[in-house]
């Protein structure tokens, strides 16, 4: 069913999708990347329409509507949202291209000469993978969006787990060895790996969601494979795997900065261990904007080091106004991103560039690190846990060991934030009450904007 | 069978290509993939031109409005992203 002409154009899309994804793995190529892997699509999607099987003006008119409503929603949605909400967005399209894949095999299972065997076990497969990254990433969705944001956790919830599983794969062994036509059963199967999907990611607190959106890509990835194998088209197994594995890498990547493996993510809920350890008998000091001002300008050599409650209060662009106030009194300032700042790995990075920072003058945890001790001021805005001195000390804390930035070794410490809370995981930060920090408590906006007035009057 | 190789090998190249990816790229790269698996497009269409029960056909259909979504947002979202990078260094500052 394959003919020359598909299979010539998926090789070269398969070239130019691998050749993009090396590219955007390198900050000055990136951009080409996405173009190369962009012109590789187009490519395999035209070459398997133009050689493909033949089909009648009516299927094909319906086909190109189907495009257009698809591509139409998903250009409209992706070109209006804010970078803040990019990881939504990856989440979004993440699950419809799991939903594709698992409708593909409930499609082949529905028509005679249904696949049997070998294929049927890809089939499944797929269809599993493809529900469970659907379901998953719908709620990743939801409560990345901030619309459900307490963790749903009931006793005996990894054994409800477990069952699903064991009635997915009864069901899938009952399929491969009862042929003939289960097209009910098949559906059955597909909306369980849904409801499996949604029941994984809903225990999942908000910090570990980086963590799991990056593994839902990678399952994605993987379910597109399997169905490549199923419908033995090259294209499919080769760009579809490729995303697994990188993806599947990615996650251990992210895990890692975090200190969590991926099993503790999913079976393990943060916040279960994280005691408070009486940050009530704590005193703060704060100091005050003119102050603070002074102190910033200056400074020979300053290190930002901006959390999400930076990009919840749209803050990027006032700290690079005030980033460049200083810059032209001859202060030094780095950004030292943590690997997890934001809602996703390098969404701080994404942020800075958009309120228009040099990436060089971005330093990442371990450029940012020896040099703390010869920092004049580390300023902290919106950012927390992964400033937490906790992590290198406190063996009692949730977060110990994890990497942190090493703000507290800096001669002084400046946080902008917002309340009197804990952080995003909910747990204590000897930072705030210790000897050189000082709070600037409000708005990470309104801080920064009276900052930038009061450095222009200095 | 020989589709196992092809598996196999597309599994260690895409373990290696993003072996050495700078944190700063995580969240465009990540985004990246995410189009790459919109490839899922070619499935549902020749799924969809294929198909003779009607409800299959239905079903296939869905399947090509979610799948262009991928593809379509995928791209976008990761072409937005990384049209933000610019180095702070001269003559380096891409077009725009």
């Amino acid at each position: 069913m394959m003919i020359e002409g598909a299979l010539v154009a998926d090789l070269i899309a398969c070239a130019l999708l691998i050749g993009g994804v090396k590219a955007m793995s390198h900050p000055r190529l990136a951009r080409r990347g996405i173009f190369i892997a962009g012109v590789g699509m187009l490519i395999a999607i035209v070459g398997n329409a133009v050689f493909g099987p033949a089909v009648t003006g009516v299927r094909a008119a319906l086909a190109l509507l189907a495009i257009g409503l698809g591509g139409g929603f998903a250009w409209y949605e992706s070109r209006r949202v804010a970078m803040t909400a990019m990881p939504q967005m990856v989440a979004l399209f993440n699950g419809l291209g799991g939903g594709a894949a698992a409708l593909i095999v409930v499609t082949r299972l529905f028509e005679p000469g249904r696949p049997a065997g070998l294929i049927l076990v890809f089939g499944l497969l797929a269809l599993v993978i493809g529900g469970l990254s659907f379901g998953g990433s719908g709620v990743a969705l939801v409560k990345l969006a901030g619309r459900w944001s307490k963790p749903l956790r009931f006793r005996f919830q990894n054994g409800v787990h477990a069952i699903l599983v064991l009635v997915i794969l009864g069901l899938g062994t009952g399929l491969i060895l009862h042929a003939g036509n289960r097209s009910g059963l098949v559906v059955f199967v597909a909306a369980l790996s849904v409801l499996l999907g949604v029941g994984a990611a809903a225990p999942i607190g908000g910090a570990d969601m980086p963590v799991v959106i990056s593994l839902y890509n990678a399952l994605t990835g993987i379910a597109v494979g399997v169905d490549g194998l199923m419908l033995g088209n090259p294209a499919l197994i080769v760009a579809g795997t490729v995303v697994g594995a990188s993806g599947i890498l990615l996650t251990r990547l992210m895990a890692r900065a975090m200190n969590r493996s991926l099993g503790q993510v999913l079976f393990a809920h943060f916040g279960e261990v994280a005691g408070a350890d009486g940050s009530g008998s704590r005193t703060f000091k704060e100091m005050d904007l003119p102050d603070a001002a002074v102190t910033l300008a200056y400074a020979r050599r300053i290190r930002v080091v901006p959390g999400y409650g930076l990009a919840t209060a749209q803050a990027q662009h006032k700290l690079a106004e005030l980033t460049e106030l200083l810059r032209q009194r001859n202060v030094e300032v780095r950004f030292a991103i943590h690997p997890v700042a934001g809602r996703m790995p390098g969404h701080m990075n994404v942020l800075l560039a958009e309120a228009g920072i040099p990436y060089d003058l971005v330093q990442d945890l371990e450029e940012a690190n020896p040099e703390f001790p010869q920092i004049d001021v580390a300023l902290v805005i919106g950012a927390n846990d992964v400033v937490n001195p906790g992590a290198r000390v406190n063996p009692a804390s949730p977060l110990y060991g994890m990497p942190v930035l090493d703000v507290d070794r800096a001669r002084r410490t400046l946080v902008i934030k917002r309340g009197r809370g804990t952080g995003f995981a909910g747990i204590d930060n000897p930072l705030f009450s210790a000897e050189s920090t000082y709070l600037l408590y409000g708005d990470a906006k309104t801080v920064l904007g009276h900052l930038v007035s009061a450095v222009k009057s200095l | 069978m020989n589709d196992a190789f092809v598996l196999l090998l597309a599994a260690f190249t895409g373990y290696e290509i993003i072996s050495r990816v700078p944190a700063l790229l995580h969240t465009p790269l990540m985004s990246g993939t995410n189009f790459i698996h919109g490839i899922i497009l070619v499935g549902s269409l020749l799924v969809f031109f294929t198909a003779r029960d009607p409800t299959a056909q239905i079903l296939a259909w869905i399947g090509i409005v979610l799948a262009s979504a991928n593809v379509v947002g995928g791209f976008v979202t990761t072409e937005r992203m990384l049209a933000l990078f610019r180095s702070g260094r001269q003559g380096e500052t891409h077009d725009d």
